[in-house]
């Protein structure tokens, strides 16, 4: 065993009384203990292994699962560029290069002097006010050279985060068309006394009038999963916000857990009054970590003002409290059983189903897994009741939706708009005027051509999760393609096969079209892995994780076509370049020593 | 429908089963092979391989996984099923670093049987070469993660049979990879010992025995005898 510092163990003991000793919280302990340390060195996992008494098996796969976490030194400022496709339109990877130079350094490897490393990330939810960039999981927007400039200046000075100019972290609702949601007036408990009024039966009843469906994406009907829950077996049930707004280009969420968490909070605890749950955790991404402070302040005040803990609103027996949980980079955690692992502490690998969360969730009690926007819908259906909800919208798509919009726009931001509304009106009211291609709900939804701008977005229709990334006619959508593919495969957990190395298939093929040395072969092996991987992978990632691919391939063939040789087969392998190394080692480079590119080896 | 209650139809043939019991359980004790790698009768169904994908009522699921229910109309032994197997185990065969011709593990492996069972004839996909660690540290046994399918045999067997919880899986993607449970990290510094069951359930070469080497000569081994499509239902699975 190695010797623990005392430093170490002095900074660790606390945390992990804070977290009352639960291996449950261990994800929430290397979280804090890293913001201490830096990073999690294996004597810092040891340690915390041995005070949790788990294996430190179990302390590595945590480590090495979450992206956030770090188990070698990345420098007392860790800067992440956001490499969503919209933030690179928006020009972040020039923005990277030019810190780089400025700091000296290679993109992923921390400066000599241990200050500082720079990298890349996925999406970090700021589409609309890109390029974006998180430092020791701050986010900050609105990226210029000259920002960079000074944000290196910063560094250099060796400068507290605290005390960076705070306009750098500001982040703006950019709110651009408001509804039910969005822009109706909200008092205070409002919703919970109305809910309170109906009963736990009645406010049931109102559920199921109202037809609310998962904002989510699945669009599963909110009623059915909370009766199952409330009738499932259980000595405890749970309802969970699921706050881990991975999907590239969207960005709802966050404004709502901003400026509109009230509301989030007691839709929870309607579910709560509802399904007879009374705790309730909030998975916020740990990109979001800047909001943790004001939620936490909110959930105080809503606890002081009776709206949550004990006897709510008065009425004895209605108890529900909420506890905020971080997460650390991993957008599979937007999946609900991988989320619920995640909440349990462990790598966020998705369950076996069935059983659904509903009937063995957390701690494999009964559990209610919502979307943030989900929850804030609930309180609508509580105040005006199920039939009047059910009026907005269209048959099989009840209510608003809230859409967020980035990419080629004049005005980036949040619609919201009843169900129903065609894809053209939200492209008009953006300011999209030569949008030639639309991505739908994220990396893993569909890619809309022109010819399609006039379907209308519901669940009968377009679904979607809420993400409108528009690309205008100067764009490339292969670039789109290329980053989607990295997406995947840094993002697939690794469970199982066809994920796992399917993703890694499908970004090596991408690369080798993008150096240009894809043929109609490679089209074709796209094609083939896209079959495999979508039917045969353990979750929601894999079965999506082509999706967008396939349709760029079929809906827009001139992406690929001019991409791609006109030879049968070109070998992947570069002979010359694989010299390169040899060259090196025996420090001679002869000019007629070099093979033409492309030759056949 | 099959009016046979607790039966379900494979291919067509009528399945017995227990309730309770997976569609691959099922299959196997009624002599009927479906591919599988991460399965074992003695753990918990696991899942993640994906070799025992069938297509019941219209919906591909890994049969290990799916529990077996009255007249279900089960497809194993397709052409398109066998296609998507192949492929499966050449992204396996491709990720790792698998030299079955030097490998003490030929003519044992499940992963080489199903290969030849299954008519892989290549590897199809670039190899990935990825660095994989080799751990010799153990005074009895090598661990060499080259040839790790990521299927969590060893993990669950040290856990749950042999109380020592020796292995785990750690990583995201293409970076998951085994870990042991000890200070350095190394299989000789743990609690591992050449009686654990988790030294005898390795599908593949990644868990061997130290100081024996080609006692029976590759050609003559277990599955170079016998298709492994016929010897799955002994259970007797070691090396």
């Amino acid at each position: 065993m190695t010797e623990t510092s005392e430093t170490t163990d002095s900074i660790l003991a606390p945390i992990i009384a804070h977290y009352g000793g639960d291996p449950g919280n261990l994800l929430q302990i290397l979280r804090d203990a890293q913001e201490a340390l830096d990073w999690l060195s294996p004597e810092t996992q040891g340690a915390v292994a041995r005070r949790l008494d788990i294996p430190v098996t179990r302390v590595a796969a945590v480590v090495r699962f979450y992206t956030h976490l770090y188990d070698t030194p990345r420098g007392k400022y860790r800067v992440l560029f956001s490499h969503n496709i919209t933030d690179r339109m928006a020009g972040s990877p020039a923005l990277m290069a030019h810190m780089l130079k400025r700091l000296k350094l290679k993109r992923g490897v921390v400066s000599d002097d241990g200050l500082v490393s720079v990298g890349k990330t996925s999406c970090t939810g700021m589409c609309d006010q890109g390029p974006a960039l998180l430092v020791n999981n701050r986010a900050i927007t609105r990226l210029t050279p000259r920002r960079i400039d000074e944000i290196c200046d910063l560094i250099r000075a060796r400068a507290p985060l605290a005390n960076w100019p705070a306009h750098y972290f500001r982040v703006e609702d950019n709110i651009e068309r408001a509804d039910m949601l969005l822009g109706s007036a909200y008092a205070p408990g409002e919703a919970l006394r109305a809910a309170i009024a109906c009963g736990p039966t009645g406010m049931m009843a109102e559920m199921r009038k109202s037809n609310l469906r998962g904002r989510g994406g699945a669009g599963f009907t909110t009623a059915v999963k909370w009766e199952a829950c409330r009738d499932a077996k259980g000595d405890e049930r749970y309802i969970v916000c699921n706050a881990d707004e991975g999907e590239p280009g969207t960005f709802k969420d966050r404004v709502l857990m901003q400026s509109f968490s009230e509301r989030v909070f007691e839709g929870m605890a309607i579910a709560g009054y509802v399904t007879g749950a009374r705790k309730g955790f909030v998975y916020l991404r740990g990109e979001y970590s800047y909001l943790r402070a004001p939620l936490e302040a909110k959930l105080s005040e809503m606890r002081r003002n009776r709206l949550l803990g004990m006897s709510i609103c008065g009425v004895p027996g209605f108890d529900f409290d909420i506890v905020i949980h971080m997460g650390a980079g991993a957008y599979v955690c937007g999946e609900e059983t991988a989320l619920i692992e995640s909440l349990e502490g462990k790598p966020g690998l998705p369950r076996i189903r069935p059983p659904f969360p509903v009937i063995c969730g957390y701690n494999n009690q009964p559990t209610v897994v919502n979307n943030v926007e989900t929850l804030c819908k609930v309180t609508e259906v509580a105040i005006h009741g199920g039939l009047a909800y059910a009026g907005t919208g269209t048959r099989q798509s009840a209510g608003t939706k809230i859409i967020s919009v980035s990419g080629d726009v004049e005005r980036p931001g949040l619609y919201e708009y009843p169900f129903g509304v065609r894809v053209s009106q939200v492209l008009d009211d953006a300011g999209a005027y030569d949008a030639v291609a639309v991505q739908i709900s994220g990396a893993a939804g569909q890619c809309l051509t022109p010819q399609e701008f006039g379907r209308r977005i519901a669940f009968e229709d377009v679904p979607t999760s809420g993400s409108f990334m528009v690309f205008g006619n100067t764009r490339d959508l292969f670039e789109a393609a290329l980053n989607y593919s990295h997406f995947f495969e840094h993002e697939s957990c690794g469970f199982c096969t066809p994920c796992r190395v399917g993703t890694a298939l499908v970004a090596r093929i991408m690369e080798k079209i993008h150096s240009g040395h894809g043929a109609r072969y490679e089209f074709n092996e796209l094609t083939r892995l896209h079959q495999l991987i979508s039917t045969s992978s353990h979750c929601g990632l894999g079965a999506t994780a082509t999706n967008a691919l396939q349709d760029i391939m079929t809906k827009f063939p001139t992406v690929f076509d001019r991409r791609l040789i006109k030879r049968d087969f070109e070998p992947g392998f570069d002979l010359d370049a694989a010299l390169a190394r040899a060259r090196e080692v025996s420090n001679r480079d002869d000019a007629n020593a070099h093979l033409a590119e492309g030759v056949d080896a | 429908m099959t009016d046979i209650p607790n039966s379900f139809n494979l291919d067509g043939e009528p399945i017995p089963f227990e309730p309770g019991q997976t569609i691959l359980q099922a299959a196997l004790n009624s002599g009927h092979f479906i591919p599988h790698l991460c399965a074992h009768p003695e753990f918990k169904p696991h899942g993640s391989c994906k070799l025992c994908i069938v297509v019941v009522n219209d919906r591909t699921g890994a049969s290990c996984t799916m529990k077996a229910l009255p007249g279900l109309e089960v497809q194993s032994d397709t052409p398109d099923l066998n296609h998507r197997r192949r492929t499966l185990l050449q992204m396996l065969f491709v990720e790792g670093n698998h030299f079955c011709p030097g490998c003490e593990k030929s003519g044992n492996c499940q992963l080489q049987a199903l290969a030849y069972d299954l008519e892989m004839f290549n590897d199809h996909f670039t190899h990935f070469f990825q660095p994989r660690e080799v751990d010799a540290s153990h005074p009895d046994f090598f661990l060499d993660r080259n040839r790790c399918i990521m299927c969590e045999l060893c993990v669950r067997a040290s856990r749950d049979l042999d109380g020592k919880t020796v292995f785990g899986l750690a990583g995201r993607g293409r970076d998951l990879h085994l870990v042991v449970n000890s200070a350095s990290g190394k299989l000789g510094d743990s609690a591992f010992a050449k009686t654990d069951r988790a030294a005898r359930v390795c599908p593949v070469g990644a868990i061997l025995p130290k100081e024996v080497g080609f006692a029976k000569p590759i050609g003559e081994r277990k599955y170079d005898e016998t298709p492994i499509s016929q010897l799955a239902f002994t259970c007797d699975w070691e090396g």
